[in-house]
């Protein structure tokens, strides 16, 4: 246990044979108290005998004694060691709780015909619910989309290099500039999507970015009636959104570039455009990968413009997976589908983010 | 009489770098500032349509006073305008409701986030651990992973749960939910954090006779501090403005900001002066963070991307 800690700690744990069994006590105790409450409430669901429960609190609750017991026991049976495992149990057991058990719980309801505004409950309806979303046309549709929303990141990352290279150039009122270009992280997707997205872009002689367009030449511009126009401006409402995520990594990088790396290009004759595609670029690219690769996750969770703005329409064209999914569940209560979906965009997800971070691994090791 | 030479002047070669060093200058500044007009028009718009009527709105009018004269009608609608603020509101009540709703929300799962990851994270830089076959290495990997989990995965399973364990509609649960999906970032900014400190500050501390525990809450924590705050303000700025779960798990009670702002659509169409004066409250509060806090944001932003 204790090899290769950082920080060593000698200890002397005289733990007595009452304290071991204090601990045994609590931790068994504490879980056969959880059993018990929650073979009552099953009981009392599926069973028929009534204990007068309203609700699952009690079992939550009995839980929650559990884990309390669980870390308090650690520090019992093994002293200074359970001290250490005090600080990673208490998030451990968070993170489990809330989502390895939905998890499998969710695998249970991907598997059934689940409609929550049906009487009749919960059905286990096998595999129904793959064969319905291979048919699905409107679910490929969807996840079509999303792979164009990830491939809007690279012209994303071109503007963020760009906009960090130039808070990163000798300037006036940098802070002042660095302030305006974080803003947009800042606000709330759903405020950006009716200011901008509907108040900005859709109120037809008023719009700002209308009458640009008509003093740009365009006769009639509307930005959600035709597809590829509609999805291009969520693009660029969720790019305005995130740009300056990526630039901030992106500048933060750069910043940490030695001073005397680019000296050293100019004494050897590389000037702008060479000494930062030869010298800059390579080094950023741990960064820029790192970047990269924050922002597709928060793109795959991509939905909240998308929801507010067109809820997915023309015609399903600026759906993302999401958005689907919640629209599945808003108009129409299917909760076993939907999360069936759910599923299966998780299982994509992890496939392409394990292929992705081996080819990032593979990048970033040292040539030699 | 001949003009006297001027005797120094610039060599042709001079001004030519002059002139690109001009240029150059003009096209940089030209381009950041067109940049930071992108990033604030829409604020200002929000701004100026909360002041506008009807007929400013359809008309378009960008500059107040110039092109029309400003109104309380946006903060009247919701109980906020000079007139109105003594007045009784149901509007304004509801409102406030909603700020406080999602005041509470976001700051207790941000500060709960930060309390258990930085514990987790201190953990993880200090002490190899061994649970089952997960080494240290894929303890952090467990708790990084969860970022990858996109909502919507877990929303459906959780609505189902939390209507067994009537918490739909509460706030315990969003906080609950919230603390799980900012937590994997606060590890990742607290790890980092927790690295650059020497050990040897804690084992001279122990030395002196303090506990591990006393260690890290006397000695460690303070100079960790800054990371803490950074860790902090991202997760505030990301529960705030988080929409998905709470459009699907509350419904009147627990409603936060965003939720409000989404369903303002009103019978007659949309009432755009009091839409941007509750778009401008909702984002008010981030702004005056991003402001005042800039620094501490970018800090725990660059915190995971520069080793």
């Amino acid at each position: 246990m204790s090899e290769g800690d950082r920080l060593h700690v000698v200890t002397a744990d005289n733990i007595s044979p009452a304290r071991r069994m204090a601990g045994h006590l609590m931790i068994w105790g504490s879980l056969g108290v959880l059993a018990l409450v929650a073979l009552a409430q099953a009981a009392q669901t599926w069973g028929g005998s009534d204990f007068g429960f309203r609700n699952w609190r009690p079992t939550l609750y009995a839980y929650l004694l559990f884990s309390v017991c669980l870390c308090w026991a650690q520090v019992m049976l093994k002293g200074e060691t359970g001290k250490r495992i005090l600080f990673v149990l208490p998030a451990a057991l968070f993170v489990v709780s809330l989502t390895v058990f939905p998890l499998l719980f969710g695998v249970l309801i991907a598997l059934s015909d689940w409609n929550l505004s049906a009487p009749d409950g919960r059905k286990f309806n096998g595999m129904a619910n793959i064969v319905q979303m291979w048919n699905d046309p409107f679910y490929w549709n969807a996840l079509e989309n999303m792979v164009w929303y990830c491939l809007a990141i690279l012209p994303e990352y071109v503007l963020a290099f760009g906009l960090a290279l130039m808070l990163n150039a000798d300037i006036r009122a940098r802070k002042f500039f660095r302030v305006a270009f974080l803003l947009p992280l800042m606000l709330s997707p759903v405020a950006v999507s009716w200011m901008i997205g509907k108040s900005m872009l859709v109120i037809q002689p008023a719009g700002p970015v209308i009458r640009l367009a008509k003093w740009l030449g365009y006769p009639n511009p509307s930005f959600f009636s035709d597809p590829l126009t509609a999805k291009i401006t969520i693009m660029l409402m969720d790019a305005w959104t995130f740009v300056p995520f990526m630039m901030i990594m992106i500048l933060a990088g750069l910043q940490a570039i030695p001073k005397e790396l680019q000296e050293a290009a100019r004494v050897d004759g590389a000037t702008g455009w060479r000494a930062f595609w030869e010298v800059t670029f390579p080094l950023m690219l741990p960064v820029s990968i790192t970047a990269l690769l924050i922002r597709l996750i928060f793109k795959l969770k991509l939905a909240d413009v998308i929801i507010n703005v067109t809820s997915g329409g023309p015609g399903g064209a600026t759906d993302s997976v999401t958005s689907f999914i919640f629209r599945e569940y808003r108009d129409r209560s299917n909760v076993g589908y939907g999360t069936l979906l759910a599923m299966v965009y998780l299982v994509i997800i992890v496939l392409v983010m394990t292929v992705l971070m081996k080819f990032a691994d593979k990048a970033l090791r040292p040539r030699t | 009489m001949t003009t006297s030479a001027q005797l120094f002047r610039d060599g042709d070669t001079d001004l030519a770098f002059k002139a690109r060093w001009w240029t150059s200058r003009v096209l940089l500044y030209g381009a950041l500032i067109l940049w930071a007009f992108v990033c604030l028009f829409p604020i200002y718009w929000t701004i100026t349509t909360s002041f506008k009527a009807a007929k400013d709105v359809t008309q378009g009018t960008m500059v107040p006073w110039l092109d029309f004269q400003p109104k309380w009608l946006g903060w009247k609608s919701l109980g906020l305008s000079p007139e109105t603020i003594t007045q009784v509101s149901t509007v304004r009540d509801e409102f406030l409701r909603r700020f406080f709703n999602s005041a509470v929300i976001s700051v207790s799962s941000s500060i709960l986030a930060v309390a258990l990851g930085s514990l987790a994270a201190y953990g993880l830089s200090r002490f190899s651990y061994r649970f089952l076959w997960m080494k240290n290495s894929d303890i952090s990997f467990f708790f990084l992973s969860q970022l990858i989990l996109p909502p919507v995965v877990l929303a459906l399973p959780f609505l189902v749960l939390y209507k067994e364990l009537d918490l739909l509609d509460n706030r315990i649960g969003l906080i609950a939910l919230y603390t799980l999906s900012v937590l994997p970032i606060v590890i990742w900014i607290m790890r980092d954090q927790f690295e650059g400190i020497p050990t040897e500050l804690e084992e001279a501390a122990m030395v002196d006779g303090l506990s591990i525990w006393g260690a890290f809450l006397t000695i460690i924590l303070p100079i960790a501090l800054p990371g803490m705050v950074a860790a902090l303000i991202l997760s505030l700025v990301l529960t705030w403005n988080e929409y998905f779960f709470a459009a699907l798990l509350t419904s009147t009670y627990a409603n936060t900001l965003p939720v409000m702002v989404a369903s303002q659509t009103g019978s007659q169409g949309i009432s755009w002066w009091s839409m941007a004066a509750l778009s401008f409250a909702a984002i008010l509060p981030l702004i005056v963070i991003g402001v005042a806090l800039e620094r501490y944001i970018i800090k725990g932003m660059a915190s995971g991307a520069v080793k």
